[in-house]
C-alpha cells in the first residue's frame, strides 16, 4: 500500500467501496431472509441477552451488511440462541441461522482469524 | 322493468354504490348483516385528516339511499349465491331468495384481532386497548385508564396485525399511522397534561395533508416518535403497562412504563367476505382480500362476471378513496347492465 | 457328481461374508468402552443372548414392527427374510436327510436341486418338494413387491423411497436376480427330469414343452450362483449390510449399551443397522407438510455411513423424535443426530484404510480451543428464599397469558414461591445444546444453578418444556423439577386447589420436548380431564405431531414452519374442538397463527377453572390493589 508522508486519519464514513461484505455475501447466500430485515428492532427489544449488556442483534445485522465487522464477532459470542427473537420478528428473519451462519464465515475468513 | 342489483354489505361502500345506483334508475336492494347500517363509521368518532366528525359523512350517505328509495334488509347475511345464466340468485339466512341482475360486493374489512399478538397482552392487561377502543372513549368525551384515572403516559404502538408475518398479514394497512397521529392529537387535546408515544417502524404518511397532521403532532402536540417495534408488553403490580422497544436511533434498547398503551389494529380482509368468496367462488388475494381482474383498470371487477366490488373488501382504503371506488363500481354496474 | 465349477462364485461369496462379518464385529467389539466390553461378555452368558435370538426371530425375520406400521411393506420385508431363511434351514435339512451324505457343504443344500435332479418324485420327497415351492414362492412374492416398491413406491403404502448409490443398484440387481434364477434354474432341471412340484415342476414341464430345458437349465444355476456370490461379496459396501449388523446391533443393545454422546462402535452400529426401510421418511412431517425430503434419518444414516459432510443435514430437523419412534430397527436416531450436531463441519477425521470395506468414522476428539467465558456478563444475583421456584422461561415472556395463569395459579395455592425470571433471566441452555455448543450452554447451566441453587427452593416448576427437559436431564439439581402440569396436578390430588369444571370439548396435543423427549404424556391429560370433556385425537402420547416451532430447526424459515403448524393445527382440530389445548409456550404460538379454533395452554385452562373461594384462601399473600382495599374496609 502506498504510504503518504503524512497521516490521514481513518473517515467516520462508512466505506462502501473499500469494506469488506464476504461475511453478508456468506450469510445471504445460505439464509436469504437476512435480506429482508428492516431494522426494526423488535429482536433487540426482547433479546434475552440484550437485557443484560449490550448487544443488539440488529445493530450486528446493519454492520455486517455494510462491511463494519470489526467486534462483530466478540458480540455475536453473546447471543444464547434463545429464540425469542425469531417469534417476534415481523419479517420472518431466520435470525438465529444468521447469527451461527456469521460465526461460521468468521471462523473461515482467514481476515477475521482469532 | 328496472334492473335488480343487488348490494352487499352497508358500510360507506356499500351506501355509496347503492344510492348511486338507485339514482342511475335502477332497483336496488342493499343487505346489511347489522341492524343499522354505516358499519365502521358508527364506531369511529372524528375522521382524519380535517377531524370532522364521521356522523357527517354517515348522514350524507345515509341521505343519498333515503332519497333514492334503495330496499334495505338489515340484520341479513348471505347463505348462497349463485349465477345461473345471465342473473344472480341470493339467498339469505332470513330465508329470502333475491334475483339480481348484478352484484356489488362491498363487505369491507375486519379490525384485526390484536389479542392475536399475545405479546401485547390484549384482553390480559387491563390498561392495553386498541384503537377502535378508544374512538369509543372519544365518543363517550372521556378517556380513562381501567381503574377510571386519567392516564398521563399513554403509547401507541404501530402496524399491529399488520406488516407482521408472524400475524400472517404481510401488507401495511395505510391508515394506522394517520390514525396514531390523529389519536394522539385527540388525547393531548383532551388532556394536556398527558405525555404521548408513538413507537413505528415507518411513518407512512401518503395521503393529502397527513404529513401535516404529523408536522402538526410534533410540533403543537409535543407528540414523541419512537422508531422501533414494540416487542413485549407486560404488567406491574399497580396495573401500569411496560413495553419493551428498542429506540433503533439511538441504538439501545429502551424500556417505558405506561398508563395506557394504544394498539393500531390493522385492517383484515372481513370474515364475511371470506365466507362469500368461498360461496361465489370468487378469487381471492395472498392477503386474503378479494382479488380484481386488474390492478390499474379493472379494479372492481371480480373473476364472475356480473359480481363487482367496491371499497375496502379489495385493500385498506380511506374513506375518499372507498367512496371513489364506489362509484366507479356504480360506473362499471351501469355499463354491464347496458351491454346485457 | 457332487461338485460343479459353478458353485465356486457363490463359495467365495459366502465365505467371504462369514469370514468379513467375524471381522467386523470383532472391530467393533474391541472399539467398545471397557464397561460396555464387560456388558457385553456378561450379555452373552446370560438372558440378555435368549432375550437377542428371540427379538432377531421376531424383528429381523418376521419383521414384526414393520407389519404393524405398514402391512404390505412388512410383508415385503418378512417374506424376503423369513422366506429366504425358511429356504437355508429347509434346505439344509433337506440335503441332509435325501442328499447322498449327511453333514454337506452349504453349497449342497443351496444348489439341491442341481446334484439330484430326479429327486421328490413320490411320497415324502414330493411333499417335501411341495413345501420347498412354497417358500420359494413366499420369497418371489415379497420380490415382486419390492420390485414395484422401487418403482411406484405407494403401491407398497410408502410415499417415499430411499434413494440409491451406484454400488447399491448393483447389489440390488444381484439380489433381485437370485430368486427368479433359482426359479428358473430349478425349473429347468425338472422340466428335463420331470420331476419338481406345483412351481418349479409346473412352470419346468411348461417350459420343457417348447424349450430345451436339459441345456438351459447349467447357464440358469451360474447365473443363481454368481448373483449369490455378487451379492455377498458387494454386501460390505451397501445398505444391505444392515442384515449381519443388525444381529450384532440387537445383541449389544439387549446387554444394556446405549448411544451415548459421542460416536463410538454402538452409534456406529446402529449407523450399519438402518435397513433403508424409509419409515423414518414418511413419519417426517418436515417431508409430509413442507417438502423436504433430504435431511430423515435414513438420509442421515446414509450420509454417515458414506462418510459425507452431514452438517447440514444434522442441524435442519426439528428433534421432534417421531423417527425414533417409528424406526423399526430401534436405532437410538435423536442422539446419534445430537452426535453430529456437536462434531460440527470441522472435526471429522476419515479414516478409509481399507477403503470402502471398512468405513469407520470415528471422530477424533479434537481439542477445542479453550475459549474463555462469553456470558460472563451474566449479572449476580441473590434470589429471596423460597419453598417453590417458578421459571417461566424464555418462551412464556411471550404469552402472557400462561404467565399471568401460573402466577394465579401460584398465588391461590399459598405455597411460599418466588418467580425467579420474572424480569427475565438466562437462557435455559437447551437450545445451546442443541446447536451443538455444549461448552456455552454449560455456563449458562452452571449460572442457573447457582441461582436455583441459592434459593434454597425443594421444587422448581417451569412452563417450558424445553427449559424441563434440561433441568431434569442436564442440571445437577437436589430439587424436584416438574412441569407445570405435573405441578396442577399435585394441587388436584393433594386437594389445595378447587376447580370448577369447564363444559368444553379440549384436544390435547403433547408437545415434542415434554412428552417424547421427557415421557410426561398422563398428568397433562389428566389435568385436563378434571376440568373439560378431553377428547381423542388421532395423534396421541408418543404419536403426537410436532407443531413446527421447534427450536432445534435452525436452518428453516417461517414459511415452512407455518406449512407445519397448519397441516398439524388442521389433523388436531379434525373433530372441531371447542379448544386446542397445549403446555408449552412454544406450541402455543405457533398454533395460535395457524388454526382458527382456540389455542390456550393447560395453565390458563386452569386457571380459568379456579374456584374464587380457593383464591381467598390465600388472602395472607394476596396484594391489594389501592380499590380493592377500599373495598374491603
Ligand atoms: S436468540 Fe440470541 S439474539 Fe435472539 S433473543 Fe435470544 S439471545 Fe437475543
Ligand atoms: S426483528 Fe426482524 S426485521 Fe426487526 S430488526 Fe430484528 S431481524 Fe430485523
Ligand atoms: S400505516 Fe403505519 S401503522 Fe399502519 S401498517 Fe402501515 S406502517 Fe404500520
Ligand atoms: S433409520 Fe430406521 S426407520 Fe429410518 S430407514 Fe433406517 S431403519 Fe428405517
Ligand atoms: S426428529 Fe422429527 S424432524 Fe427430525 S428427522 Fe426425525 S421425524 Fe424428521
Amino acid at each position: 500500500m502506498e504510504k503518504f508522508g503524512f497521516f490521514i486519519s481513518k473517515g467516520r464514513q462508512i466505506n462502501y467501496d473499500s469494506n469488506d461484505r464476504s461475511i453478508a455475501e456468506y450469510i445471504y447466500e445460505r439464509e436469504p431472509s437476512f435480506r429482508r430485515c428492516i431494522e426494526c428492532g423488535g429482536c433487540s427489544a426482547t433479546c434475552t441477552t440484550g437485557s443484560m449488556t449490550k448487544f443488539s442483534l440488529r445493530e450486528l445485522h446493519i454492520l455486517i451488511k455494510r462491511g463494519e465487522n470489526d467486534k462483530v464477532m466478540e458480540s455475536l459470542k453473546k447471543c444464547m440462541l434463545c429464540g425469542k427473537c425469531i417469534l417476534v420478528c415481523p419479517r420472518g428473519v431466520n435470525t438465529r441461522n444468521i447469527v451461527v451462519l456469521a460465526k461460521q464465515a468468521f471462523q473461515k475468513s482467514a481476515a477475521y482469524a482469532i | 322493468m328496472s334492473k335488480h342489483v343487488v348490494v352487499i354489505g352497508g358500510g360507506v361502500a356499500g351506501l355509496e354504490a347503492a344510492g348511486r345506483l338507485s339514482r342511475e334508475g335502477l332497483d336496488v336492494s342493499l343487505l346489511e348483516k347489522d341492524s343499522i347500517t354505516g358499519g365502521h363509521l358508527n364506531r369511529w368518532f372524528k375522521l382524519f385528516p380535517d377531524r370532522r366528525d364521521s356522523s357527517e359523512v354517515k348522514d350524507y350517505l345515509e341521505g343519498l339511499t333515503h332519497a333514492n328509495n334503495v330496499k334495505l334488509f338489515t340484520n341479513v347475511t348471505i347463505e348462497k349465491l349463485n349465477r345461473d345464466k345471465d342473473h344472480f340468485s341470493v339467498l339469505t339466512n332470513d330465508g329470502k331468495e333475491l334475483i339480481a341482475d348484478a352484484v356489488v360486493v362491498a363487505t369491507g374489512f375486519d379490525l384485526f384481532k390484536s389479542s392475536r399478538k399475545e405479546e401485547y397482552g390484549y384482553g390480559i392487561y387491563d390498561n392495553v386497548i386498541t384503537s377502535a377502543d378508544l374512538e369509543d372513549m372519544f365518543r363517550k368525551g372521556e378517556i380513562t385508564a381501567a381503574d377510571g384515572t386519567v392516564p398521563k403516559k399513554i403509547g401507541i404502538v404501530h402496524c399491529v396485525g399488520s406488516r407482521d408475518e408472524k400475524a400472517g398479514n404481510l401488507y401495511c394497512s395505510k391508515l394506522c399511522c394517520v390514525t396514531a397521529v390523529k389519536q394522539a392529537i385527540e388525547i393531548r387535546e383532551h388532556y394536556p397534561e398527558s405525555t404521548l408515544f408513538c413507537f413505528y417502524m415507518d411513518m407512512r404518511m401518503g395521503g393529502a395533508y397527513y404529513e401535516e397532521m404529523y408536522r402538526e403532532a410534533q410540533e403543537v402536540w409535543s407528540v414523541n416518535f419512537i422508531r422501533g417495534k414494540v416487542s413485549e408488553a407486560s404488567e406491574t403490580i399497580d396495573k401500569k403497562v411496560v413495553i419493551k422497544v428498542e429506540d433503533t436511533l439511538a441504538g439501545r434498547p429502551l424500556k417505558m412504563t405506561l398508563d395506557l398503551l394504544i394498539l393500531m389494529a390493522g385492517m383484515e380482509m372481513s370474515e364475511g367476505g371470506i365466507k362469500l368468496a368461498g360461496l361465489a367462488g370468487l378469487k381471492t388475494g395472498d392477503n386474503r382480500f378479494f382479488e380484481a381482474t386488474d390492478h390499474h383498470f379493472g379494479s372492481n371487477k371480480s373473476n364472475v362476471e356480473g359480481l363487482f366490488y367496491a371499497g375496502t373488501c379489495t385493500s385498506p382504503m380511506n374513506i375518499t378513496e372507498t367512496i371513489s371506488h364506489a362509484r366507479a363500481a356504480v360506473s362499471e354496474v351501469v355499463d354491464y347492465l347496458k351491454n346485457s | 457328481m457332487q461338485f460343479d465349477p459353478f458353485v465356486i462364485p457363490f463359495n467365495i461369496g459366502l465365505n467371504f461374508i462369514l469370514l468379513y462379518t467375524v471381522i467386523r464385529c470383532v472391530v467393533w467389539f474391541r472399539g467398545l468402552s471397557r464397561a460396555d466390553k464387560l456388558r457385553m461378555q456378561r450379555g452373552f452368558f446370560g438372558t440378555p443372548f435368549a432375550q437377542s435370538l428371540r427379538e432377531i426371530f421376531l424383528e429381523s425375520l418376521l419383521h414384526r414392527k414393520i407389519l404393524k406400521t405398514n402391512f404390505r411393506l412388512g410383508y415385503m420385508h418378512m417374506s424376503l427374510a423369513f422366506g429366504w431363511f425358511l429356504l437355508i434351514f429347509f434346505g439344509t435339512i433337506e440335503a441332509d436327510v435325501f442328499g447322498t451324505r449327511h453333514l454337506n457343504a452349504p453349497y449342497r443344500a443351496i444348489f439341491f436341486r442341481f446334484f439330484n435332479p430326479e429327486h421328490g418324485r413320490m411320497g415324502f420327497e414330493s411333499v417335501y418338494g411341495f413345501l420347498m415351492d412354497l417358500i420359494l414362492a413366499f420369497v418371489l412374492s415379497g420380490l415382486f413387491l419390492a420390485i414395484i416398491k422401487r418403482f411406484y413406491s405407494r403401491i407398497v403404502g410408502m410415499k417415499k423411497t430411499t434413494r440409491l448409490k451406484p454400488s447399491d443398484k448393483v447389489a440390488l440387481t444381484a439380489l433381485w436376480l437370485i430368486f427368479p434364477s433359482r426359479l428358473l434354474a430349478e425349473s429347468f432341471t425338472c422340466g428335463a427330469y420331470g420331476t419338481g412340484s406345483f412351481l418349479t415342476g409346473t412352470l419346468g414341464s411348461w417350459l420343457a414343452s417348447f424349450l430345451p430345458a436339459q441345456q438351459l437349465a447349467y447357464p440358469f444355476w451360474w447365473l443363481y450362483s454368481l448373483s449369490l456370490g455378487t451379492f455377498f461379496i458387494l454386501l460390505p459396501v451397501t445398505r444391505y449390510m444392515h442384515i449381519p449388523t443388525e444381529l450384532f446391533l440387537i445383541f449389544m443393545r439387549n446387554s444394556g449399551i446405549k448411544t451415548g454422546d459421542k460416536t463410538g462402535s454402538y452409534s456406529e452400529v446402529e449407523v450399519f443397522s438402518c435397513s433403508s426401510c424409509g419409515i423414518c421418511i414418511d413419519t417426517c412431517q418436515l417431508n409430509t407438510s413442507a417438502g423436504i425430503t433430504n435431511i430423515q434419518s435414513a438420509y442421515l444414516m446414509k450420509a454417515i455411513r458414506n462418510n459425507s459432510n452431514v452438517a447440514e443435514i444434522a442441524h435442519n430437523c426439528l428433534m421432534c423424535g417421531r423417527c425414533d419412534q417409528v424406526c423399526p430397527v430401534g436405532i437410538e436416531l435423536s442422539p446419534i443426530r445430537m452426535i453430529q450436531r456437536r462434531a460440527g463441519e470441522n472435526d471429522i477425521a476419515y479414516k478409509n484404510t481399507y477403503k470402502d470395506y471398512f468405513r469407520t468414522r470415528q471422530i477424533t476428539a479434537s481439542e477445542k480451543p479453550d475459549i474463555s467465558p462469553v456470558y460472563n456478563f451474566l449479572p449476580e444475583v441473590n434470589p429471596d428464599k423460597a419453598d417453590v421456584l417458578y421459571f417461566a422461561g424464555c418462551m412464556t415472556h411471550l404469552t402472557p397469558s400462561i404467565k399471568n395463569s401460573m402466577v394465579r395459579i401460584l398465588e391461590a395455592s399459598g405455597l411460599n414461591y418466588k418467580f425467579i425470571d420474572e424480569d427475565g433471566g438466562a437462557c435455559c441452555g437447551r437450545p445451546l445444546m442443541l446447536a451443538g455448543q455444549d461448552r456455552e450452554a454449560r455456563e449458562l447451566i452452571n449460572y442457573n444453578s447457582q441461582l436455583i441453587w441459592k434459593s434454597g427452593a425443594q421444587t422448581l416448576v417451569t412452563s417450558c418444556p424445553i427449559c424441563y427437559k434440561v433441568f431434569r436431564e442436564s442440571y445437577y439439581l437436589d430439587v424436584e423439577v416438574l412441569h407445570h402440569s405435573q405441578f396442577i396436578k399435585n394441587l388436584i390430588d393433594e386437594d389445595i386447589v378447587k376447580l370448577n369444571f369447564l363444559r368444553k370439548r379440549v384436544v390435547y396435543h403433547t408437545p415434542c420436548d415434554l412428552g417424547r423427549g421427557s415421557g410426561v404424556y398422563n398428568e397433562p391429560k389428566e389435568v385436563l380431564t378434571h376440568i373439560s370433556r378431553l377428547e381423542k385425537s388421532k395423534f396421541e402420547d408418543d404419536k403426537s405431531l410436532c407443531c413446527g416451532g421447534s427450536l432445534a430447526n435452525m436452518k428453516i424459515g417461517s414459511q415452512k414452519r407455518s406449512l407445519i403448524a397448519r397441516d398439524a393445527a388442521a389433523e388436531l382440530t379434525r373433530t372441531s374442538p371447542d379448544i386446542l389445548a397445549t403446555a408449552c409456550p412454544l406450541c402455543k404460538k405457533t398454533f395460535s397463527s395457524a388454526t382458527t379454533t382456540r389455542v390456550a395452554d393447560i395453565a390458563e385452562l386452569v386457571a380459568e377453572a379456579l374456584i374464587v373461594s380457593s383464591v381467598k384462601r390465600s388472602t395472607n399473600k394476596k396484594i391489594f390493589s389501592a380499590k380493592e382495599l377500599a373495598a374491603i374496609s
